[in-house]
């Protein structure tokens, strides 16, 4: 499982955690993320984010 | 001459365009030049921060050397720019001169500051970046009664986050207008809005115009011009206002641009000198300033790709904003400024779903409050696109 996070706002897309409140079930991978989601704190677009490896 | 490309402004707009033009372009030189530090963090962050726990050191998600070193960009910090001089594809700055080849504004906006008179006035602050921020978290120590002017986005974000930060605050909102969001949301949509903040603690003086603030033994007190012989008053420990923002047009005006509300450009981001452009909330894309952040990545993509010599014109699907209030969920998508048209609002108990209709029944813009805002993407889906 992998984190990706948002280049404008932070936020951390965690694929264990998912987004719940918007229709992303946990356990959801990156790649299966619909790609009109979009950040949930500051609403730019899947494209805005980054994979993050974590130490 | 000089092949270096200058950018005017560290914010989300000229940091997104330095990103996006590396993504194409690795080799041609880069200069950043910001009045501040230069390190990168995120603005809409700053209302919804307190209750999050984060202090501004937190809130920085790359510090200056960093992300120069990530951009392979030279950055400037602490450097005021005073002129350009558009003939001579030159800036002066408080550090010397600094030529360039294309040039980029992306200076942001300034808080509107409301004239205000009385001995207080000078103590009203606002928050518009990461040092005013941080000279908040300072001021709001030890205070417990806070007033807000401006019932606006970032107005209602603020005393929302003051609320739900979970001292022991009181907060009370001022507006000349009748309603919240009074520019984003139709009445039973505002009407919601405002119960549901309400309950959360958040006191709205409407349809209430502060014009003074006066010293009161180490209290503000703020003064309603309307209410007739100034009976009507309010004191506070503490004022934020938040009454909006004024495109950053000095620079440019001084240098002969055109500008309108914001800088005029056209949707390749040209000012009217083509070798300068500009982005963010201090430009007016084809007579229209959204200070969003979705606006500007779409800018940021466009002009990188025209920077890059590949010139691009910008493309505006449908931009809902979102409302970062937790005690009521909003988003807004409004229409064309420039539409007449009609708001057809549906109530329930758990929100209110509004369309606005234009002359032949299309919906063209919409706003949700409270559970309806579950509709946003499939709303978002039927809007048409902007540009």
């Amino acid at each position: 499982m992998k984190q990706y996070q948002c280049i404008v706002c932070g936020y951390f897309y965690d694929e264990n955690l998912g987004d719940p409140e918007h229709g992303i079930a946990a356990g959801t991978r990156w790649q299966d993320v619909p790609g009109d989601w979009s950040c949930p704190d500051c609403g730019v677009a899947k494209s805005d984010f980054e994979m993050v490896e974590l130490a | 001459m000089s092949e270096t490309i200058v950018i005017i402004g560290s914010g989300l707009a000229g940091i997104t365009v330095a990103r996006e033009l590396r993504r194409i372009e690795r080799e041609r030189p880069v200069v950043v030049v910001s009045a501040d530090d230069g390190g990168f963090y995120s603005k809409p962050g700053l209302s919804n921060a307190l209750a999050a726990g984060k202090s501004a050191a937190q809130l920085l998600l790359t510090p200056p050397a960093q992300l120069a070193a990530q951009l392979g960009v030279e950055l400037r910090a602490h450097t005021r720019v005073e002129r350009i001089l558009p003939a001579e594809h030159l800036l002066q700055t408080g550090a010397g001169p600094l030529p360039y080849r294309k040039l980029v504004l992306a200076m942001g906006a300034h808080p509107i500051r409301l004239p205000l008179r009385g001995d207080g006035a000078g103590r009203v602050l606002s928050v518009n970046n990461l040092a005013d921020y941080a000279a908040f978290r300072c001021a709001l120590d030890g205070k417990s009664r806070l007033a807000i002017l401006g019932a606006g986005l970032i107005g209602c974000e603020f005393a929302n986050d003051l609320l739900a930060a979970g001292a022991e605050f009181e907060v009370e909102v001022f507006d000349p207008a009748p309603q919240p969001l009074g520019r984003l949301l139709p009445p039973k949509a505002a009407a919601f809005f405002r119960e549901r903040l309400e309950a959360a603690g958040v006191r709205f003086h409407l349809a209430t115009g502060i014009d003074e603030v006066r010293e009161d033994g180490g209290r503000l007190r703020l003064m309603d011009g309307r209410a007739g012989a100034h009976t009507a008053t309010h004191t506070a420990d503490l004022v934020l206002s938040a009454v909006g923002l004024s495109p950053a047009v000095e620079l440019a005006r001084a240098a002969g641009l055109a500008v309108g509300r914001g800088i005029r450009v056209d949707r390749t981001l040209a000012s009217s000198d083509p070798d300068i452009h500009a982005l963010g909330d201090c430009a007016e894309v084809e007579g229209r300033v959204l200070p969003f952040v979705v606006p500007i990545m779409q800018q940021a993509r466009a002009l990188a790709k025209t920077l890059a010599g590949n010139p691009t014109e910008v493309v505006y699907p449908a931009m809902p904003v979102v409302v970062k209030t937790p005690a009521c969920a909003a988003v807004v998508c409004p229409p064309p400024p420039d539409v007449h048209g009609v708001w057809r609002e549906q109530a329930d108990a758990g929100g209110v779903r509004a369309l606005f209709e234009d002359a032949a029944g299309t919906a063209i813009g919409f706003a949700l409050v409270g559970g309806a805002v579950r509709e946003k993407q499939a709303l978002s889906a039927k809007m048409p696109a902007w540009l």
